[in-house]
């Protein structure tokens, strides 16, 4: 019938005296809890009486100002203004829609706002401040000062708003402030600094308002007001001032910016712009841009969905985030490799017939073009790719691995923003981790050869090839790459360097940097770049390149033929002067086919701007 | 029409009437503060009270259930539990950093909350199956239901309801017979383990001391319990301005809606965790005592049932499920009053919160369920 069985009397006997242990527990427990309440409410009361007398006193919160954002000429990127704004608090307010209905003839607040402003009500507390309507002027903010008793609730506040005066232009390095979210608070929570944001309802969330969040920011400072009964202040006590959020002062260069930004006319890319010796970033471009101050006040649906759907990507920061084959721009260092691995000497030369045969395969040059006898010199010169298909047997990918990654190579550069992608240096040990299947994990000694030409496996930021063409100016030097130069405290005025010293060196002989660099140097002048740099009174190295978007299996490049969108990326690297590198540069201009006549160009562009704005083309300007 | 009397007769007797007066009891109260805590009456307290009546509506449902029916249910409904809760897991949705919900398209659902039930009833049938054969190893094998959603809930994080899942399945284990001999040494080890905290906080609450098995987050927590003024302005400010609420409450309380901490705001979350302080404030010691000793009755009349049950199975969850409704005050009050570090459990029939009084409502039930519950008279 069913599943019980009559109770056996000694187990029942057993529970009996858990039960009762269980309930002189409770009791305990709630002794305790007596003891305590008797601890508060009677030992404790006068004194904590007291204190919630003085709860009279409230504790205001004095948001900190943010710090500006300049380049390195004091030219501004991101400041605060000073706005009236009008609050509400909707607990004290009482019916909000009679309150609006009254307010409104008063002054005027769009069906837009009112709707934002309903909309935070139900999402926040009934006591928590929400922003009714920003930016009023003079007149409408006396006007209100004048009805204000009417209006329980609401309150006028002068608050900082920050704006970005440059519009566009080095959109993606600032980034922009917006509301703090749900997440923020988690983060601010986890991080204890939930009370040093009370008061602030912005928090970075892109480029460098988010990277240096910490430093912005600030200290929250606070007000110890007397109130009445019902919560009105009356007089203040005790005031801690605020610590302002720090300035950062940019290596960033804005004229340089702007010229080089310009360059790329309505061209999709990307450009990063380093002094060598520093690794001060001079330009950072991510072409198309898009306007931070859109995000301040939270981001309008039609211009975000503008912004998001849009095929040509403006919200991607493309020199950190996109990942490319960066094809012949990787030969200088391939070519180092084989140097200073001893695999082979600069004055060697073998037969460029037009392909290289490995394994009973044929790899071909690019355009069907053949050279044949060339040294190293001329095999980067005229962009050989036969000549470094016959390297990679020689070195090998493990042995390439290990000499590109100090140079930054599929690592993460450590540049100080958020977002970068670190791509893929391959070697056997990645392949081995980066797939599942076992057959899918061996490497293939013809793998090899189109790693060797900067493609295959290869896949890198275009920050990491201006990082390495930074080390290659600098004989192995690896400065870490920084947006921002210095940390400046707006009160003492003292300055703090972000990087003053040198991550690490490379330990590379010399002459085979000088070999590489003549050969580099011989480009532009004779070789795949030389028309974009006819006439320039300085002498550049440089490379050009293609990043392949499409994989052609076996079929014929022909560029008229595919979609646009699916032709291969031009790049740039190079540096100038030889002698002294003031700037290295790497350039990349999307699905505009090939390097030497889209990409160089632009970083002749640039490197006029820099190197010949003061005429002694030296120093660069401070 | 003799079947719908029957039915209507059924409804009346499922009530345990002790226990149904002693939770009116409480719900009036409920109301009472949730009235001073919003200043008013507004959609909180609508709100509250329709929540009061759906969880009263939802126990009145499960009393009518017999007993062996709701035994059956224990192991589809753990394993739907422990299901859901894997499926957080890999499908979950995060809020506030932690992945709680679970989005099933039509509902979102926290599958943690029905494991402050499923865990128990899982754990009363299976002593009750293995009853005539306990053995050493049961305790093992119990251990090991219980420890797979504690920590799929832990590891959330939620670290309050894991808490509560935790102490139901314990209780059910200590009340099937846990040896004393164990029991006894754990206790010592978690006396002196607290003990050794706060004789060291100073060096454990310092910056960049990692305590390896808890979160940043639930370190800031205990240190702030330790010391509330290492952050006036953040998580401190609840614990302080909850006691000074308690305190200034003073023996006789400031009267009904005149507790100036509430009405200025100072107390944080009042409507929800913190509502005691609401309480204390406006009723003072004497009512403090007096909702004690409610709870107390709460308890008791559970004890009650559990010890004149009729079957193992029955005696075990109805002693476990009662001991949850005391950990839900103990530790509620104790946080309000700054005894214990500030996790998120309501208290039980005052808090607002719909999702916790269908639990309250669901655990009631069943203790009404079992208390007419005599598998002699129907076989």
């Amino acid at each position: 019938m069913f599943d019980f069985k009559p109770t056996d009397q000694d187990q029942k006997r057993r529970f009996l005296v858990r039960a009762v242990v269980a309930g002189i527990l409770a009791i305990t427990c709630f002794g305790l809890l007596g003891w305590r309440f008797w601890v508060l409410q009677v030992e404790r009361h006068e004194s904590l009486a007291a204190r919630a007398e003085n709860n009279r006193i409230a504790v205001l919160p004095i948001p900190p100002r943010r710090g500006d954002i300049v380049d390195r000429n004091g030219e501004v990127l991101a400041r605060n203004f000073l706005s009236f704004t009008l609050e509400v608090v909707p607990g004290r307010a009482g019916n909000l829609d009679e309150m609006l209905s009254r307010l409104t003839p008063v002054v005027y607040v769009s069906s837009a706002d009112q709707r934002r402003f309903k909309r935070r009500v139900t999402e926040s507390g009934r006591y928590a401040s929400i922003v009714l309507r920003n930016n009023l002027n003079e007149t409408e903010a006396a006007w209100f000062s004048a009805h204000s008793l009417r209006f329980p609730g609401v309150e006028l506040r002068a608050r900082w708003v920050r704006e970005y005066p440059q519009g566009k232009a080095a959109g993606h390095v600032v980034g922009y402030v917006g509301r703090i979210s749900e997440s923020d608070m988690t983060m601010l929570e986890d991080k204890g600094e939930l009370g040093n944001y009370r008061g602030t309802d912005i928090i970075g969330k892109k480029g460098l308002e988010k990277t240096y969040e910490s430093v912005l920011h600030g200290k929250t400072g606070f007000e110890e007001v007397e109130v009445t009964a019902r919560g009105k202040p009356v007089r203040r006590l005790r005031k801690v001032d605020p610590i302002p959020g720090s300035n950062l002062v940019l290596s960033l260069d804005m004229e340089l910016q702007r010229i080089a930004e310009d360059a790329f006319k309505d061209q999709r890319g990307a450009l990063v712009a380093i002094e060598p010796a520093t690794g001060d970033v001079l330009a950072f471009v991510s072409q198309p841009s898009y306007d931070p101050n859109l995000f301040i006040d939270g981001i309008d649906v039609e211009s975000w969905r503008r912004l998001n759907e849009s095929p040509d990507h403006p919200l991607i920061n493309r020199p950190v985030y996109g990942t490319y084959p960066i094809g012949s721009t990787y030969k200088p260092f391939v070519a180092l490799a084989a140097l200073e691995l001893n695999k082979r000497r600069a004055a060697d030369r073998i037969n460029d017939p037009g392909y290289f045969e490995f394994g009973g395969q044929r790899f071909r040059n690019a355009g069907s073009t053949y050279f044949g006898s060339i040294d190293m010199h001329q095999a980067l010169v005229v962009s050989s790719d036969t000549y470094f298909y016959s390297l990679a047997p020689e070195i090998g990918v493990n042995a390439l691995h290990d000499f590109m990654k100090p140079f930054g190579f599929g690592q993460i550069t450590g540049i100080d923003i958020e977002g970068e992608r670190r791509g893929v240096l391959p070697s056997t040990e990645w392949k081995k981790n980066a797939y599942k299947k076992s057959e899918q994990q061996r490497w293939f000694a013809g793998e090899t050869i189109s790693v060797a030409v900067g493609q295959g496996y290869n896949s890198f930021t275009l920050m990491q090839l201006a990082q390495a063409t930074a080390v290659l100016a600098n004989d192995g030097t690896y400065m870490q790459p920084h947006l921002v130069r210095a940390i400046k405290n707006p009160t003492s005025g003292q300055e703090r360097l972000t990087v003053a010293e040198a991550s690490h060196r490379i330990p590379l002989k010399s002459e085979n940097v000088q070999a590489v660099k003549r050969a580099l140097a011989d480009v532009t002048v004779s070789g795949t770049a030389r028309q974009a740099f006819v006439g320039a009174p300085y002498q550049t190295a440089g490379k050009t390149g293609t990043a392949q978007v499409y994989s052609l299996r076996g079929g014929k490049y022909q560029s008229s033929a595919i979609d646009e969108r699916l032709r291969d990326h031009a790049l740039f690297m190079a540096f100038a002067p030889v002698k002294d590198p003031k700037i290295a540069i790497a350039v990349l201009v999307e699905n505009a086919g090939w390097g030497g006549s889209v990409a160089a160009p632009i970083a002749r562009k640039v490197f006029d701007e820099w190197l010949l704005r003061n005429p002694k083309g030296s120093v660069a300007p401070r | 029409m003799k079947l719908l009397f029957k039915f209507l007769l059924r409804g009346v007797t499922a009530f345990d009437w002790p226990l149904m007066i002693v939770l009116l009891l409480l719900g009036a109260t409920g109301l009472l503060v949730m009235h001073s805590a919003v200043g008013g009456t507004d959609w909180r307290y609508a709100d509250h009270l329709r929540n009061l009546l759906i969880g009263l509506g939802v126990m009145w449902v499960v009393a009518m259930v017999p007993f062996q029916y709701i035994l059956k249910f224990a192991v589809p409904f753990y394993i739907l539990g422990v299901i859901l809760l894997l499926g957080v897991e890999f499908f979950g949705s995060t809020s506030k950093g932690a992945t709680r919900w679970l989005n099933l398209g039509f509902i979102r659902i926290q599958p943690s909350e029905m494991l402050k039930i499923a865990v128990p009833l899982m754990l009363a049938w299976y002593f009750h199956k293995r009853e005539s054969s306990l053995r050493f190893y049961d305790f093992f094998a119990a251990g090991a239901l219980l420890l797979v959603p504690f920590l799929l809930i832990v590891k959330q994080p939620d670290l309050g309801t894991a808490l509560l899942v935790f102490g139901a399945g314990f209780c059910v284990i200590y009340f099937a017979g846990l040896s004393f001999k164990l029991l006894v040494p754990l206790l010592v080890v978690a006396v002196v383990g607290i003990g050794g905290i706060i004789t060291y906080q100073k060096d454990l609450c310092q910056e960049g001391t990692d305590w390896v098995v808890l979160h940043d987050y639930q370190k800031h927590r205990v240190c702030t319990l330790l010391d509330p003024n290492n952050d006036p302005l953040g998580k401190g400010f609840h614990t302080i301005q909850s006691t000074i609420a308690v305190g200034s409450g003073g023996v006789y309380g400031k009267g009904y809606m005149s507790g100036t901490q509430t009405h200025l705001d100072f107390i944080p979350e009042r409507t929800t965790d913190f509502i005691f302080a609401v309480f204390a404030e406006e009723f003072g010691l004497y009512g403090g005592v007096t909702l004690l000793a409610l709870y107390l009755l709460l308890i008791a009349r559970g004890l009650a049932i559990a010890i004149r049950a009729p079957t193992h199975g029955s005696r075990l969850l109805a002693g476990a499920l009662t001991m949850v409704l005391f950990v839900y005050v103990f530790v509620n009050i104790g946080m309000v009053t700054g005894i214990l570090p500030v996790v998120g459990v309501p208290l039980p029939l005052l808090s607002y919160g719909g999702t916790a009084l269908v639990t309250i409502g669901i655990a009631c039930g069943i203790l009404m369920s079992i208390s007419h519950y005599f598998p002699n008279a129907e076989s």
